[in-house]
């Protein structure tokens, strides 16, 4: 017998071919070369794969929130509304710097305004003002920021609300830029 | 690295001169944990001083992997059957029960059934395993049919045993007298028909041969 008999899969004690075996046959063979089987090393280098490219990913992600604050663009100078427009105790959304950002304008006392962007920084709730009680708050998890500077009060946020800054010119109010905060 | 096809393993029990040197070399096998794999079994200890020695015969249809409930015992696409994969086997001896040659061997200390494995780590990369390259008397040969041709003009290889109702073919090849006309070993014939091993010459105590076949 030459040792090219070898070269196939081996022979149950049947005689059978592969096929009419029963189903623990077929799924637990006696051949390496059909058995799915995963050495020690190789999983280690799955391991060590899998952990190599969430280190990229860390990188990455580092390397690009990096890049973002290079080239962000200082917001334009955007009107938002005529100072008569919002009375006091009254608020106004509009949206700024993008389409994508609601921001609520509020009126806290005379000649005092102060702007905020409206999404919750918990889960991006919008939060509603309430200048009566000096506090903005987000209905969705109960959470409250101070009315005047965006810092969280109660509830899940940890972050304030981003700030925007203002400019008030011929009685007409415009938006500078925005103001992130940590706390 | 699969063993080259040319290379065979050749097992000549009529040479064996029972100096045990396979035994001490199979230890030192770098696979083999320091441990022994071969045992070297007397043909008929009350009456002949003959040994042969015991090595896997690495059959096609290995019994041994299919008793094993652990899917532990694995054969290479070259035809050698490794050890049990250490992290499989759970030590229930059904592979040592089971195997017709009486190979595997029962580590208890290592939790882990252990049997020749032809030496994998050196005949994948060509060289002979460590029991046939220290035999003096090439009893265990490992190389190609030609050289087997020309070393023993009176000898032809044989691998496949009857075991009862089962015919098993293995990789390793066994030596009988080139003129015995048989085709098969028949083992359980000759463990139950002692007259054959006694009458017969040293290098006949396998073979279920009757006496008048053979010309001693």
């Amino acid at each position: 017998m030459s040792t090219e008999d070898f070269e196939n899969a081996s022979v149950a004690p049947d005689g059978q071919p592969a096929e009419e075996q029963p189903v623990w046959r077929q799924e637990y063979p006696i051949d390496w070369s059909a058995s799915e089987y995963v050495t020690r090393r190789e999983f280690t280098r799955l391991l060590l794969v899998t952990s190599f490219a969430f280190v990229v990913g860390q990188a990455w992600i580092v390397l690009s929130s990096l890049a973002k604050k290079v080239s962000a663009a200082q917001p334009p100078r955007v009107e938002i509304a005529t100072v008569d427009q919002v009375p006091v105790g009254g608020s106004l959304l509009f949206y700024y710097p993008t389409d994508n950002s609601p921001c609520l304008l509020v009126h806290l006392k005379i000649d005092q305004y102060v702007a905020f962007n409206q999404k919750c920084t918990h889960l991006s709730c919008p939060v509603l003002p309430e200048v009566d009680q000096g506090r903005f708050h987000c209905p969705c998890h109960e959470g409250e920021f101070d009315i005047q500077t965006g810092v969280p009060l109660a509830g899940p946020p940890r972050r304030r609300l981003p700030q925007v800054t203002l400019e008030f010119a011929n009685g007409r109010i415009y938006a500078t830029g925005i103001e992130e905060g940590v706390a | 690295m699969p063993v080259s096809e040319l290379q065979e393993f050749f097992v000549d029990p009529g040479r064996c001169i029972g100096c045990n040197a396979c035994v001490q070399a199979c230890g030192e096998c770098d696979t083999h944990k320091g441990s022994s794999m071969i045992q070297l079994d007397y043909i008929d200890y009350a009456s002949s001083p003959q040994t042969v020695p015991v090595i896997c015969m690495h059959c096609q249809s290995p019994t041994c992997a299919e008793v094993c409930p652990a899917d532990a015992i694995k054969r290479m696409a070259d035809g050698v059957v490794m050890t049990a994969r250490k992290p499989r086997c759970i030590a229930c001896n059904n592979c040592v029960l089971a195997c017709p040659f009486g190979v595997p061997k029962m580590h208890t200390e290592m939790h882990l059934m252990m049997k020749c494995d032809m030496c994998y780590d050196r005949s994948s990369v060509g060289k002979k395993p460590m029991c046939a390259s220290v035999c003096p008397s090439q009893a265990l040969f490992f190389g190609t049919r030609a050289e087997i041709e020309k070393l023993r003009p009176n000898s032809r290889p044989i691998n496949t045993f009857k075991f009862g109702g089962q015919s098993i073919k293995t990789k390793v090849n066994m030596m009988v007298p080139k003129h015995i006309p048989i085709e098969q070993l028949d083992i359980t014939a000759a463990i139950y028909d002692p007259t054959v091993s006694i009458n017969l010459e040293d290098e006949l105590w396998f073979a279920n041969v009757s006496v008048s076949e053979v010309s001693v």
